[in-house]
């Protein structure tokens, strides 16, 4: 499937497949279907992607992904801003937020230590999260990272950093099964793991 | 425990095939490539959801057939368990017990035991010490869930400091926080290897002694840098040739289980019989700790492991395994009478089969 009847269509084909998951045959198949449609709602289409690409902004205190400077739960006079859930990427803040048993804020840290991965500590937004203990505005942070041995590690390495300050720090109870990421646990797991988080110091204790 | 039944529908080089078990011992004979090692890993299918001899599941359906099914009859304290297993091109393998399928491959695997001795068994005595700790580990692991989890969260851990030695970006805060990671989970390995070998040994001695009628002196001997010191100050003192060969050079990944006769190294020193019936004496002790922690009696299946023992051992051992101490057994070789001779010599009931070429035959004379 080299010989496309048009370069403009090649070329679309080639951006489309250059998406994970996508093949020549599907990334034709939607190219077509876009030609099929109105040029305002394609026009659209891809003005959506060229603005988030452009616009979107990560939120300075959470390094979250936001709108604005600040993102909309780090705004939220509502939520508790003593304290903070320390997370790996984005995902895992939308499943928290759908159990509905957190108020606090949240910390993206946008990844795990994984040597093998080639992610050390200062691929993270760890610096960031200092920055926020130092301030005297933290009481407890809470680390709700994966329960596998990068997760820990990860513990391990924060609980180091942030063991300086007069803060709790305390981890997820481990409901979640063991082995599991966290964007995929159930709710209810989730939430009860959020209500019976431990003292990150009684793992020391084993 | 017993198998009573198993039936083949595109398993390997059979298209359909059916066999009766009712004796503790059952003989399959045939030339080499007539297919009988392919029964015993249709038992081995049965047992550990895996064929013993080739890791690729499709592989072992009959040349252009669209599945295999494998299917058996167990029999264990006058219960019967029907087992299930089939594969379609391009979809999961299938295991049923009584009809119910399992969720898991994992929950069937160790409810039917069964030990193989078997030629490629050679590679444990020659190859790396890596073939000696997974033979470890594969027994330990299946009378000790606990153990498997630790050693899976140990590799894990050593993967990733060898990968950050290879990188030479691996702080020493982080190094300090996979290293006290990693005690617990080695000592813990360790302490389950010294117990097995303590317990395999004298087993192991016994069986050798049974087989060789005492000729030499055989011995396990487990090393380990975690033998005589600290995990967690060795893991210190190690930490700058660490960095310098750029992988981790200290901890249960390096032990050695040691093979010795008459003190010396098996594999320099031994004939190739005795390094035969020293690998089945250590695969009969390995039958009988799985006997015990699991309270029944696995399958014995032996394929084709008559070549380079002499005769008074194979009758030796034969003797041996026709005892009632071991339950049910599966014996393959080249010869159509040399097995069938010596069980008759020593009175021992057997099921005797012919194989050729896809078709199974019992020989009734
Ligand atoms: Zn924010």
């Amino acid at each position: 499937m080299n010989n496309y009847p048009s370069t403009l269509l090649e070329q679309a084909v080639n951006e489309m497949s250059s998406l994970p998951g996508i093949g020549k045959k599907t990334a034709l198949r939607l190219v077509l279907h876009l030609l099929k449609r109105e040029p305002i709602e394609v026009a659209n289409f891809s003005q959506s992607f060229t603005r988030l690409r452009n616009e979107i902004k990560y939120c300075t205190e959470c390094c979250n992904i936001a709108d604005q400077l600040v993102c909309n739960i780090c705004s939220d006079k509502n939520r508790d801003r003593s304290l903070i859930c320390i997370v790996e990427d984005i995902r895992d803040v939308l499943a928290i937020e759908n159990t509905q048993q957190f108020h606090g804020l949240y910390h993206i840290l946008g990844g795990i230590i994984s040597p093998m991965d080639g992610i050390g500590p200062s691929d993270l937004n760890i610096d960031q999260l200092i920055a926020r203990a130092s301030s005297g505005e933290v009481k407890e942070v809470i680390m709700a990272l994966s329960a596998t041995m990068e997760g820990d590690t990860t513990n391990f390495y924060l609980f180091r950093k942030l063991s300086d300050f007069a803060i709790k720090i305390s981890t997820l109870s481990r409901g979640v099964a063991v082995g599991d990421e966290l964007a995929y646990a159930d709710e209810i797991t989730l939430g009860r793991s959020i209500l019976n988080r431990t003292l990150f110091e009684n793992n020391f204790q084993k | 425990m017993h198998l009573k039944e198993l039936q083949l529908i595109n398993f390997k080089n059979y298209e359909s095939a059916t066999m009766h078990f009712d004796e503790s011992v059952v003989v399959f004979t045939g030339k080499n490539g007539s297919g009988k090692t392919n029964l015993l890993d249709a038992i081995h299918y049965l047992c550990a959801c895996k064929s013993f001899i080739n890791p690729i599941d499709t592989q072992n359906i009959l040349h252009e057939a669209p599945f295999f099914v494998v299917q058996g009859s167990f029999e264990n304290n006058d219960k019967t368990e029907a087992i299930y297993c089939g594969l379609k091109r391009g979809q999961k393998k299938i295991f049923k017990k009584n009809g119910k399928d399992y969720e898991r491959l994992a929950e069937h695997i160790g409810q039917f035991p069964q030990v193989i001795i078997s030629p490629s068994d050679a590679t444990i005595i020659l190859e790396g010490s890596e073939e000696r700790r997974r033979w470890m580990d594969s027994v330990i692991a299946q009378y000790n869930r606990n153990y498997l989890d630790k050693l899976i969260q140990y590799n894990r851990i050593v993967a990733q400091r060898n990968a950050g030695l290879k990188q030479g970006n691996l702080t020493d805060e982080l190094l300090d926080i996979l290293d006290m990671q990693l005690p617990d989970k080695g000592n813990y390995i360790h302490a389950q290897r010294i117990a097995f070998i303590e317990q395999i040994q004298p087993l192991f001695h016994h069986y050798y002694e049974w087989i060789s009628g005492n000729a030499e002196a055989v011995k396990l001997e487990y090393d380990s840098q975690l033998n005589n010191q600290k995990f967690e100050d060795a893991l210190l003192q190690a930490r700058q040739k660490d960095r310098m060969m750029q992988y981790s050079t200290l901890g249960v990944h390096k032990d050695e289980l040691q093979m010795k006769m008459n003190g010396f190294p098996l594999k320099k020193y031994a004939s190739q019989g005795q390094q035969k019936s020293f690998m089945i004496a250590l695969k009969l002790a390995q039958f009988d700790i799985l006997a015990k922690e699991k309270g029944l009696k696995p399958l014995l299946l032996l394929d084709d492991i008559f070549d380079k023992l002499d005769e008074q051992r194979t009758t030796a051992l034969m003797k041996l395994v026709s005892q009632q101490h071991f339950g049910q057994i599966f014996i393959t070789d080249a010869h159509v009478e040399r097995v069938a001779e010596i069980l008759r010599g020593i009175n021992c009931s057997f099921a005797h089969f012919l194989v050729e070429q896809g078709s199974i035959t019992r020989n009734e004379a």
